[in-house]
């Protein structure tokens, strides 16, 4: 009784997944609803032969009504009365059967726990990401952003899930495509969508634009490929110095994986032991040159070569996260760097300047949006499984949007710089001194 | 003259109004046939772009001479990330047009190692930024060989690609590097600012057995300059080293490379019509400089204005205030030599910053009026 009692009830709240296998689609993308007794001070554990070898946690939150279902060990009690809406406070889910390892033994867990306030954090923020994105583009066509501007649209759930796997102690450095890291590192839209327009109110006042922005613990936003490498791999040796357990996210494109000073970093990243992540997120284009026409070997995780390394879904928030737990733990246990490439796709072009479709097809740009979007595989997820309606996903993207056209209010209408800015930062902690013009006639006063 | 005003007139699409200078030379040629109907042997002249003109140059010297082969990022599948290469893979194949990873250390040393060994490279540099990540190639490997090697290992190589400031580009992507490759033996440096310029310096420069580095500009490529039938034809080439006078002048001498040269030329239709005469000098070569175009220059107007992008310490203007100062134009000048540069600071990103950062026509003026005491 009790076992078709537990098989009914994981086949109900199974259904998508079960409608999932039976439509083919692989075991990594099965979704296995986890139920945590939110009550209970122990968390109720049963096993369930046969489905994907998987264990079940029991949880079951009643929404709406007040009645909540009681798991214990092995069994199943209580009733549901009146609820109109069942959501799930937390989702196990199968990320990965396994992922690529390189010179491991194992790699992370292939179960993620999710709640239901994590996936709307991650839902919110990758969503802000997106339309952020989708706001500069516009605001680039209406000549209001100028220079270069490199659009992180697709690859929203590598930096969420990145951020949400490390400590805002920890540091993160990037390349030129980084207005998504800067927003999950804690900078606001307002004043990213500032800095891209030019204006005092950006986060380095106007002065760096869209490649060169910084905030505490992130160091840019560079614009020369490869050169953020070896400054990440510094600033892991910092830390390691520091001995506070911090370490450092070193990230880089299949571009730039075949600059030289990135096989230099790895050799002293491994011989000094530094608490380094690299990671390669590979979109399979650098500008419109393809991974197979740059690169001997297009296996991006392999390439640290001695330095262990993993290959990773990073259109998948989830499998993003675990795997970045897994790195972030393998580093401040004072193994050394390792190595973590993230596959993932960028819907715009290079930058504003590419269109993008000279050297892919829009059919490959339409099926990664139709299948591997990572907003709506959030969602979906999500939704199958009751953890939030699509009603509440939706006023999440009211929100959002509302959010991203004040800040382009502000961004639009916030003054430029004083001309007096313009000499200002050349040195750091330095008493005033004058900068020479474009004459011998004009001066600025540079204040540190 | 003809020249300077088909250059005036080439500047009309950048929305500057300028003086009306008579017609001479072809366009009066022009002007006459139009209004007597008199059929004169002009030749053509046609508006071509700096881009243009450097892909023809580019087609014309792979066609010419098989050693001769481009690389660099994206410029074969892509046409070149800024067009310069457009159809020329197409045209001449895998073989003759090489994309490269993103590796500059690395395709600059073996663009120099296949130089050495008898081919005639074009290493493309997206822009010079990225030169740095592979200078020492560039100077250890491209422009002390023939002298390490007292004359016995050639390295005939061009080195080009957009230098100095765009527009909103900042500070990683803005830096100027003439002075900074003018500044080494060995290597032979060249700055266009015109299709002529371009074209002409270009192909120069891939037929010069040393090591060229050719500093072209963004903000150039999409302009328009009229070029002679002489300047169309496959075999026209600017002699390196040899500045040209592009605006002839009595009062004061303006001396500049590369875009400066339009802002000079602008500069000098304002000034003409407070009765200023300015000459300006369009270097055309870093290195070897013609000092002496300058020095006649100086001898005649006795006053000197340097205008360039770049940073002013140790820059192109500072050179040419020395080499003044050492030679025998010094005792014709009447004031100092006055030096526009780029402002003294990394290039800002907002918009009213960065057009303080570099030499507007206003400070030209300024400085040429400063220097007249007028």
């Amino acid at each position: 009784m009790r076992r078709m009692l537990l098989a009914a009830l994981s086949r109900v709240l199974q259904g998508p997944a079960a409608a999932a296998a039976a439509a083919g689609r692989t075991a990594s993308r099965v979704l296995v609803a986890s139920r945590n007794y939110a009550d209970f001070a122990s968390e109720a554990t049963f096993e369930i032969k046969g489905y994907l070898k998987s264990a079940l946690c029991a949880t079951l939150l009643v929404h709406g009504s007040g009645t909540k279902l009681c798991c214990t060990h092995g069994g199943l009690t209580g009733r549901v009365a009146g609820a109109a809406v069942v959501y799930y406070c937390l989702l196990e889910v199968v990320v990965e059967e396994k992922c690529d390892l390189h010179r491991l033994e194992e790699g992370p867990s292939t179960t993620a726990v999710m709640t239901r306030e994590e996936g709307l954090h991650y839902y919110k923020t990758m969503q802000t990401i997106r339309r952020m994105e989708l706001k500069s583009d516009q605001l680039y066509k209406q000549k209001i952003i100028r220079g270069f501007c490199h659009l992180y649209d697709g690859q929203e759930a590598c930096c969420v899930g990145l951020e949400v796997a490390i400590k805002p102690t920890d540091h993160v450095i990037t390349a030129y495509r980084a207005h998504g890291f800067t927003y999950a590192r804690g900078v606001p839209v307002r004043e990213i969508l500032a800095e891209l327009t030019g204006r005092k109110g950006g986060c380095v006042k106007g002065k760096g634009g869209s490649m060169h922005m910084y905030t505490k613990n992130f160091y840019g936003g560079n614009g020369i490929v490869g050169a953020q490498v070896p400054l990440g791999a510094g600033i892991a040796l910092a830390c390691k110095y520091f001995g506070k357990n911090e370490i450092c996210l070193t990230l880089y494109g299949d571009g730039a994986a075949n600059q030289g000073q990135i096989f230099e970093t790895y050799n002293m990243a491994a011989l000094w032991k530094l608490p380094c992540i690299f990671i390669c997120e590979n979109n399979r284009y650098g500008m419109g040159t393809s991974v197979e026409r740059a690169a001997a070997s297009t296996d991006y995780y392999k390439r640290g070569d001695f330095i262990p390394g993993l290959r990773v879904d990073g259109m998948d928030v989830l499998c993003v996260r675990e795997a970045a737990k897994f790195a972030a733990d393998y580093c401040r246990a004072g193994k050394g760097p390792i190595l973590m490439e993230l596959q993932t796709y960028r819907y715009h072009g290079h930058s504003m300047s590419d269109p993008g479709i000279s050297y892919r097809t829009r059919e490959e740009i339409q099926e990664v949006r139709s299948k591997s979007d990572p907003i709506t595989l959030l969602k979906d997820r999500m939704v199958n499984n009751n953890l939030a309606s699509i009603e509440e996903l939706k006023e999440i993207d009211v929100a959002v949007r509302k959010e991203i056209e004040e800040a382009a209010q502000f961004a639009t209408t916030d003054p430029e710089p004083p001309l007096e800015e313009l000499g200002n930062h050349i040195y750091f902690n330095e008493p005033p001194f004058e900068v020479r013009g474009p004459n011998q006639w004009i001066r600025y006063k540079s204040v540190s | 003259m003809a020249a300077s005003a088909a250059a005036l007139r080439n500047l009309a699409p950048l929305g500057v109004r300028l003086a009306r200078l008579p017609p001479r030379g072809r366009a009066a040629g022009r002007l006459l046939q139009q209004r007597r109907g008199i059929r004169l042997s002009a030749p053509a002249a046609i508006q071509v772009t700096v881009r243009d003109a450097l892909n023809q140059a580019l087609d014309e010297e792979l066609e010419r001479d098989e050693r001769v082969f481009l690389l660099g990022e994206e410029v074969a599948q892509y046409d070149g990330a800024y067009k310069i290469s457009r159809g020329l893979w197409k045209k001449y194949g895998d073989k003759r047009v090489i994309d490269t990873p993103i590796s500059e250390m690395g395709f600059t040393g073996i663009a120099v190692g296949a130089a050495m060994a008898g081919l005639r490279p074009v290493c493309e540099f997206m822009t010079f930024n990225f030169s740095m990540q592979a200078i020492d190639q560039v100077i250890n490997s491209a422009a002390k060989t023939c002298y390490m090697s007292a004359g016995s290992i050639a390295v005939p190589i061009v080195f080009r690609g957009p230098n100095g400031a765009s527009a909103g580009v900042a500070a990683q992507h803005s830096q100027c590097f003439a002075a900074w490759y003018g500044h080494c033996p060995g290597l032979k440096v060249v700055s266009p600012w015109s299709s002529e310029d371009a074209k002409g310096l270009l192909k120069a420069s891939i037929r010069d057995d040393n090591p060229v580095v050719m500093l072209e500009n963004e903000l150039l490529y999409g302009v328009p300059f009229e070029m002679s039938e002489q300047a169309q034809s496959k075999d026209f080439v600017v002699p390196i080293g040899k500045a040209k006078i592009e605006r002839q002048g009595t009062h004061v001498t303006l001396v500049s490379h590369s875009r400066p040269v339009g802002h000079c030329l602008e500069a000098a239709a304002v000034l003409a019509k407070e009765g200023v005469e300015c000459e300006v000098i369009n270097l055309r070569t870093i290195r070897p400089m013609d000092i002496e175009t300058v020095e006649a220059s100086v001898v005649k107007t006795n006053h000197l204005v340097t205008v360039e992008g770049g940073w002013p310490q140790f820059g192109v203007g500072a050179e040419i205030c020395a080499r003044i100062m050492e030679g025998s134009a010094f005792n014709y000048l009447d004031a100092p030599a006055v030096r526009v540069t780029g402002a003294d600071v990394p290039m800002p990103y907002a918009k009213i910053l960065e057009d303080n950062c570099i030499p507007q026509v206003k400070d030209i003026i300024f400085a040429v009026k400063k220097t007249l005491n007028i």
